[in-house]
């Protein structure tokens, strides 16, 4: 026991203002990335389901691309290389929300189409039918049935792109564990900080579990 | 004539499955499809309004030739309302709801609008007092009514049920037959594919037995039940009355 509470725990204190600071970095590269991840990855899971070939290809060509490469390395490559070809540096944090954008949507994109084909298809054909066009069937018939079943597997996504954040301290994103190692390099209390950083990640990600399950009571209710 | 279809041919891959057929129906016609399964009769249905693309022939409704390219099928599918064997309902939409959708979004009317002509046709099908349920709460018979009321909503001039009792528990099928009945007597144009001969025998203006992606015989009820020419037909009849 002593391994644990031999520790100065309440020495961490001093250290919440500067951690506080990484988790609100944390949250703002997590939130703005997947909010546009969740509409690049409609969109591109759409794409995967339109009648034009070359849509489909494009959408194909992104999610194999994203989905064939170490988050690590996109990262990287978009802070480190992309500026040399577009004559312009990033802000880290830009970057950031970038490479979670783009990598997170490729992976909903896969969730939207496996949801939207799952969708019965004398659904469609109802709509249809009724004389609604293509887009209207997608919108008010296909869709909100699709949404409900994309909520477990993207609730799944949106944590494991939460824990994907903690890489972007490679490309300088000020966020919980850049936060960490910055305290602990000054004061050498790996355990009590590196702990805190932990549960940190732990409560966001519980969180969102929590929620993600009341929203899909919520919405089964109704069906 | 509201519908006039001519040397229609489709084929699923190698696999022909209507073989040339010529079918018309006029206006308040009545004509049931009947015919063993594989027979290609649901599929026939489905061509009627483009639910299958065709292969080749044409299908004319109202004057607009569905297999013209240039035709907005949007608009012709308005004016047909399709009954489907499993229902298809909006399982995420309230039974007005479901009703009100396609004549918002098609006809431009109103909510209220909407809502009032979704509640008398509720009244109509014995189900004014659903109207806030859910489909998933409601019997398989229930379902069905409520979707043929979601077709009349958009007052089609033609409905087309493809066998819409079939999936039903046998206790519910009658509820579902009495609302189809009241719609043949106010002089709805229907093609109806069905498994009750009963029900074909009584409200069809016209029978057609459908086998091998043809139309084998056509007649009055009376002709086809009581005195079929064709050998497929007497056999089919003898297998099923």
């Amino acid at each position: 026991m002593d391994a644990i509470f031999g520790f100065n725990w309440a020495g961490v204190v001093d250290f919440l203002p500067a951690l506080a600071r990484g988790l609100y970095y944390t949250l703002l590269v997590s939130v703005g990335g997947l909010l546009i991840g969740f509409v690049l990855g409609a969109i591109a899971g759409l794409a995967r389901l339109s009648r034009f070939k070359i849509v489909n290809w494009i959408a194909i060509i992104y999610i194999e691309a994203v989905r064939g490469t170490p988050v690590l390395v996109q990262a990287i490559w978009i802070y480190f290389a992309l500026p040399l070809i577009i004559k312009y540096t990033l802000p880290s944090v830009v970057a950031g929300i970038i490479v979670i954008a783009l990598n997170s949507g490729a992976y909903i994109a896969e969730i939207v189409r496996g949801a939207v084909h799952s969708v019965d298809k004398g659904q469609t054909e109802a709509g249809r039918s009724l004389g609604l066009n293509r887009h209207v069937t997608m919108r008010h018939v296909i869709w909100p049935q699709a949404f409900r079943r994309m909520i477990p597997p993207l609730g799944n996504q949106f944590i494991i792109s939460i824990k994907d954040t903690s890489l972007l301290s490679v490309i300088l994103v000020p966020e919980l564990i850049f936060q960490g190692r910055l305290v602990v390099a000054n004061h050498f209390n790996a355990v009590e900080i590196y702990t805190t950083v932990a549960l940190f990640y732990l409560a966001i990600t519980l969180t969102l579990s929590a929620v993600l399950r009341a929203t899909e009571k919520r919405l089964e209710r109704r069906a | 004539m509201i519908i006039q279809v001519t040397d229609l041919h489709k084929s699923f891959g190698d696999h022909e499955v209507l073989s040339g057929i010529d079918f018309t129906v006029a206006d308040g016609e009545v004509v049931c499809i009947i015919g063993p399964s594989g027979s290609g009769k649901s599929t026939f249905l489905r061509c009627l309004n483009m639910l299958e693309d065709v292969s080749s022939g044409e299908v004319v409704i109202d004057g607009h030739s569905l297999t013209d390219k240039k035709v907005k099928i949007d608009q012709v599918r308005a004016e047909i309302g399709m009954v489907f064997q499993q229902f298809n309902l909006f399982p995420h939409k309230t039974v007005i709801e479901n009703l009100m959708l396609a004549p918002i979004k098609v006809r431009g009317l109103s909510k209220d609008e909407a809502r009032e002509r979704g509640r008398r046709l509720l009244g109509k099908v014995g189900l004014a007092d659903k109207e806030q349920a859910y489909p998933g709460s409601l019997s398989g018979g229930q379902q069905q009514r409520v979707a043929i009321a979601r077709a009349l909503a958009m007052e089609p001039k033609i409905m087309l049920f493809d066998e819409p009792t079939s999936s039903l528990d046998p206790e519910l099928v009658d509820e579902v037959l009495a609302v189809m009945k009241d719609l043949a007597r106010e002089g709805m144009t229907m093609v109806v594919v069905t498994h009750e001969m009963g029900f074909a025998r009584e409200v069809g203006d016209r029978v057609t037995f459908m086998d091998g992606g043809l139309l084998v015989e056509e007649g009055t009820p009376q002709e086809i039940f009581t005195n079929p020419q064709h050998r497929r037909t007497r056999e089919f009849l003898d297998k099923v009355l």
